[in-house]
């Protein structure tokens, strides 16, 4: 968690992310653990197994800060992610949510 | 993939199986209720040679001593619960020093995870940070694809440590086998990136005052010849990191020695000229660099590793190279030209002359330098060194002619107090033929003292060189330099017989303090085979210098 205020940090560009992973139980921790050691906050997460269940996908929601392509990079890195696309704060997948978070 | 008639074997035998296809023949480790399965398996393995660590830590680093001389991956064992978290030290370590470990850990039964049952911990969980890949092994049939991808990750790119955890029920289930796996090893790396060896090839052309900087990632890549190759072809001054020590001769005439925060004056002055910085698997350690704003501030990058996120991540190179530092090298190489650098040269000489690493007490070996290099005097570089973390490894680092990459084993990146004498154990366990000199103070050695009795069982033939300032000194250091000299918690009030505490742990001990002539007690001592502890006093003032202040520029330096 970051201290900004809810303005604050609607204020700051956003990236969207998305991960192609093996699915089992210990993915989430690699992905997001290297987010929370760096003291990087995660805006939003979503997963959910794709096709026959053998691999999930990932949407992150992430703040754009100067460390990003680092985090990228780290990400790619993980023997569990297969693929990581970036995309821009537009992408629809966060946006359709919002009215559960209403 | 091999074998015909089916065999129906428990979890832990073919672990044990999978161990001995994979070549492993030395393994250390501490058995324990969870992991029980397959020490009972392993018993019956005339392949293998359990060591039996006194703490995991030490098991831990008896395998890091293995895989750093020969760099294949090594097993170290431990249980559940307290097993599993003595061990994790030196799985970090492993980690931040890039040395390939395969850890394998006893797990409590499936269906009691999560319940709180003895010895029960997180270790997956606890591992995920430290470790390049880690796995909770949930089915027997699962290890025949897991334990040779452990291998293959620990030894695959930037090595690494890996974790293997396994829980007891999946050691005992029984599987039917009708085909073993290949033995995992190390993958190929995608090629470079011919058009950016070129664009490298023409700025190192092009410098006026280029560096050539090489980091642990030439020793793991076995690029030390090809390194040399470049620097001489292109007249290229050469530092190296504590990692890389080695990897060039000391005494060859382009080296530079070790730079950053005890480096030499002449090495870190010489790095603020240069327009070029060649950056080869170094990794920019803030030890290393200093302020990096300070470093080489004028110099273009060109940056040279097998691990992409390395590049930029700590200063923006004008080229960044992903790829085997060996395979860049030697595309490189034949696009070098021979530049006459005589001025930059002339240059470097210069400040060598002028401003060179200070030794004072060189000639007396009941001075720090001194004892170091008449220990050196009493090997040659077939010896391989080992340290442990303090003041007399950075006095170690300076001053011994280290001239063989993987001679040279210390904790890097961690900086683990405790690394040294397990570490030398196992080095000398893969390298029996070798004598192993680990040098240690008065408060690492005590870190894994219980290793003693090990390095006696084994009659590995390690020399401890325990140098006794009977405090914390590096602390102590700091404290008199940046902390008004408020001495705390650094000065050791009860000081243990060293002499008596190795022997009785079975290790013979000689005090040099009481030889009268201390260089023949030393070449006596070397030369008999078998552990041995050379106990030597050091005077509690002495100083590693120069010294960057931490967070200072690296031509900010102290003394020296
Ligand atoms: C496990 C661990 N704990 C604490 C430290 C911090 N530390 C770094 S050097 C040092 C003193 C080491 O003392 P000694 O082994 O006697 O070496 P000396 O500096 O006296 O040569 C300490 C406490 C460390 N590096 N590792
Ligand atoms: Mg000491």
């Amino acid at each position: 968690m970051n201290s900004l205020t809810r303005t604050e940090n609607q204020a700051l560009a956003r990236t969207v992310l998305e991960l192609d992973v093996n699915n089992h139980p210990g993915v989430m921790s690699h992905v997001v653990g290297l987010f929370s050691r760096r003291a990087y906050n995660v805006e939003g997460i979503l997963v959910m197994p794709v096709g026959s269940g053998e691999t999930s996908r990932i949407w992150l929601l992430v703040n754009e800060d100067e460390r990003l392509d680092q985090m990228v990079k780290q990400v790619e890195k993980l023997e569990d992610v297969l693929a990581v696309r970036r995309h821009g704060a537009e992408h629809e997948v966060f946006v359709r949510l919002e009215e559960f978070f209403l | 993939m091999s074998q015909k008639t089916p065999e129906t074997l428990t979890g832990a035998q073919i672990v044990v199986r999978l161990l001995e296809r994979q070549g492993v023949r030395t393994l250390a480790g501490i058995p324990g209720g969870a992991i029980l399965p397959i020490y009972d398996a392993l018993s019956k393995s005339t392949l293998i040679h359990h060591v039996l660590a006194r703490h995991e830590q030490g098991g831990g680093f008896m395998a890091q001593g293995m895989a750093r001389v020969t760099g294949v991956p090594a097993v170290c064992m431990a249980s559940s619960g307290p097993g599993a978290t003595n061990l994790l030290t030196a799985v970090a370590d492993a980690k931040l020093d890039s040395i390939p470990l395969v850890a394998i850990t006893g797990q409590v039964p499936r269906a009691m995870i999560g319940t709180d049952a003895f010895q029960e911990v997180d270790t997956y969980g606890l591992s995920i940070p430290i470790t390049k890949h880690n796995f909770l092994v949930s089915s027997a049939d699962q290890l025949l694809d897991i334990v040779p991808r452990a291998f293959r990750i620990a030894a695959s790119g930037r090595p690494g440590p890996v974790l293997v955890d396994i829980p007891k029920d999946v050691q005992n289930q029984l599987v039917e086998v009708d085909e073993w796996p290949e033995p995992g090893c190390a993958e190929l790396i995608p090629p470079p990136d011919v058009e950016l060896v070129e664009r490298a090839a023409a700025m190192i052309n092009q410098a006026v005052k280029p560096i050539l900087y090489l980091g642990g990632g030439v020793v793991h890549s076995g690029a030390s010849k090809v390194a040399v190759g470049l620097a001489e072809k292109a007249g290229l001054p050469t530092v190296m990191t504590l990692m890389a020590l080695g990897a060039m001769a000391v005494d060859h005439d382009l080296s530079l020695g070790m730079l950053g925060m005890h480096g030499a004056r002449c090495t870190n002055l010489a790095l603020d000229e240069c327009d070029l910085l060649i950056a080869v698997g170094a990794r920019f350690d803030d030890r290393a660099t200093g302020k990096v704003a300070g470093f080489c501030p004028q110099a273009k990058i060109i940056h040279i590793d097998i691990d992409p996120s390395e590049l930029d991540k700590i200063k923006t190179a004008h080229v960044g190279i992903a790829g085997d530092v060996q395979t860049v090298l030697e595309m490189l190489l034949p696009k070098i030209e021979s530049p006459l650098r005589e001025a930059w040269l002339a240059r470097v000489a210069s400040l060598k002359a002028a401003q060179p690493l200070r030794m004072p007490g060189v000639d007396d070996p009941r001075t720090p330098y001194g004892l170091i290099r008449a220990v050196a005097d009493c090997l040659d570089d077939e010896a391989t060194i080992t340290t442990d973390v303090g003041q007399h490894q950075m006095w170690v680092a300076q001053a011994y002619p280290l001239r063989r990459p993987r001679q040279w084993l210390t904790s890097g990146g961690l900086g683990t107090m405790g690394f040294g004498m397990p570490a030398a154990i196992g080095a000398a366990l893969a390298e029996p033929e070798r004598t192993v000199v680990c040098f240690t103070g008065d408060g690492s050695i005590l870190m894994n003292v219980q290793e003693l009795v090990t390095a006696a069982e084994e009659n590995v033939n390690v020399k401890i060189v325990l140098m006794n300032n009977s405090s914390l000194g590096l602390v102590f250091q700091q404290q008199t330099m940046f902390y008004g000299e408020r001495i705390y918690a650094s000065k050791f009030k009860g000081m243990p017989d060293f002499v008596r505490v190795a022997e009785g742990f079975g290790v013979p001990a000689i005090d040099l303090d009481a030889e009268i002539d201390p260089r023949a007690a030393l070449a006596a001592a070397l030369s008999t085979r078998g552990p041995m502890l050379i106990h030597v006093s050091i005077a509690m003032h002495e100083q590693v210098l120069p010294m960057v202040p931490p967070g200072a520029a690296n031509k900010e330096m102290i003394g020296g």
